[in-house]
């Protein structure tokens, strides 16, 4: 039955590739989101941005704006929880999310242990920034992995990092030989049986999601160039000036990604970007939340 | 001698799933993501599964909604499944639905609910099998079809779950996700 499930929640991961999944705050956001062509939407009460601005402890949503969000539209609706905050996955599933994202945007509700994915029915995405963390939060039931790219910043160059770090992993791994297996998965701290996947089908065995700082069309054909199935955008669309037009455009850009005529056509007049903070900047780099 | 070149939509979802079978039934195919990979000649489509209201947005943005429409009217043989069927349905619960809006059925989005309500389930196809895996992924199912054109393959718990109308076929389910190639065979060969 469980693994019955484990599939069935891989399998809807492969209906979003493709893909935007947008942060939203309120029921209209959510409807702007569904309407620009979200694949699916994020519900929770302060993108990234605010996160970071505001400080202090970050939880799960209240339960009802999300079911508010659930109400306004058709698409998946995903949520986010602590890492390692059992109980608020069990109320995530209660109100039968789509997706839980056991997210470091929050604040870590356990330094050591993940949640075990695999006593839920609903389906955990879970944030990693290189293969051996991809390997293990899928052995803990994740049926979908994104990068951990620094959320809130509307700078890319981390999840550019997590994803190109991944990509060549997963291609040191199909290059070795059998026998070599045994160690790599020792040195990635992940199962034998998960790199031996890789090893021999050149991919994760669940679906893979850029998320973290994606601010523009071009910032998401990027991700795609290098590998994304899709991509996640947080304070990018709803911390810009035109947000209906932005988020039109993004998901324009993860089809076309190949075509730069086209990108550059989906790139003019989209009005302010979301102003940004770099890395250097920022005080606290969340991709260092759950390893 | 078999001709056959399928064009696969390419614009969110599990195409390439689809396109897999289809090469492994020694078919060629190509991606559709925009007018020119369009325009290329082909003998079918292949709409997968996805979030139907993306891909419609997506056939709308890049101005593919009217020559593929056309194109299937004209009799394109087209296979649809999830999303695909739904972008294919005339109506929805009861009214007309924007779309391609070229089969005569009636579909209910999300008619099982949200993910946990996803499932497996084994069932018969007519002509095709009658032990057919099928998976159902936040899946629609047809009220009702809405002309005696419309032929019912399947149909699961009491709701039509695949039907066949002419030159086009729609499945509620995702063959494409299983290892079972004997729905894209049947529309490989039987449908021209």
């Amino acid at each position: 039955m469980k693994e019955n499930r484990q599939e069935l929640n891989r399998q809807l991961a492969q209906m979003l590739k493709g893909g935007v999944i947008m942060d939203v705050t309120t029921p209209e956001q959510a409807r702007i989101a569904e309407e620009a062509g979200a694949c699916a939407v994020m519900a929770l009460e302060r993108i990234p941005a605010d996160i970071r601005a505001a400080g202090g402890v970050s939880r799960m949503s209240d339960p009802k704006m999300i079911r508010g969000i659930q109400e306004a539209v058709s698409i998946p609706v995903m949520a986010k929880c602590r890492i390692g905050h059992i109980a608020e996955a069990q109320i995530l599933q209660a109100i039968e999310i789509d997706y839980i994202d056991e997210s470091e945007v929050l604040s870590p509700a356990d330094n050591i242990y993940h949640i075990d994915k695999t006593k839920f029915d609903v389906p955990f995405v879970c944030g990693a920034k290189n293969l051996g963390e991809a390997l293990r939060r899928i052995a803990e039931g994740a049926t979908m992995i994104r990068t951990k790219g620094e959320p809130g910043t509307g700078d890319v160059v981390q999840a550019v990092s997590h994803m190109r770090l991944m990509q060549s992993e997963i291609r040191r791994l199909v290059s070795m030989s059998e026998d070599e297996l045994f160690e790599a998965a020792k040195q990635l701290q992940a199962p034998y049986e998960l790199v031996k996947y890789v090893h021999e089908n050149g991919k994760l065995p669940v679906v893979n999601f850029a998320a973290g700082g994606v601010a523009t069309p071009a910032d998401a054909a990027l991700m795609m160039q290098l590998g994304a199935e899709g991509v996640f955008v947080g304070s990018g669309i709803f911390k810009s000036g035109n947000p209906q037009k932005r988020a039109a455009a993004i998901v324009q850009a993860v089809t076309n990604y190949q075509d730069a005529k086209l990108l550059a056509e989906l790139s003019e007049d989209l009005g302010e970007a979301m102003v940004g903070i770099n890395e250097q900047e920022i005080e606290l780099l969340m991709a260092e939340r759950g390893k | 001698m078999r001709r056959n070149r399928i064009a696969v939509l390419a614009l969110q979802g599990a195409f390439i799933e689809h396109e897999q079978m289809l090469q492994g039934l020694g078919v060629e195919t190509f991606e559709v993501r925009q007018l020119s990979d369009w325009e290329q000649p082909k003998d079918g489509l292949v709409i997968p599964g996805g979030e139907s209201t993306t891909q419609f947005r997506l056939l709308n943005d890049l101005a593919l909604l009217h020559p593929i429409r056309q194109a299937i009217l004209e009799g394109l043989p087209v296979f649809g499944t999830c999303a695909g069927l739904i972008l294919l349905a005339k109506q929805e619960d009861g009214h007309p639905r924007q779309g391609l809006c070229t089969m005569d059925i009636d579909v209910c989005r999300n008619a099982y609910g949200r993910q946990l309500g996803s499932f497996n389930a084994i069932g018969e196809v007519a002509d095709i099998a009658n032990d057919f895996p099928m998976t159902f992924i936040r899946a629609p199912y047809i009220h009702r079809t809405l002309s005696p054109e419309v032929e019912i393959l399947s149909e699961a718990d009491g709701h039509i779950v695949a039907v066949r109308q002419g030159h086009q076929l729609a499945t509620a389910f995702h063959p494409e996700l299983t290892a079972d190639n004997r729905l894209h065979r049947y529309f490989v060969e039987r449908m021209k």
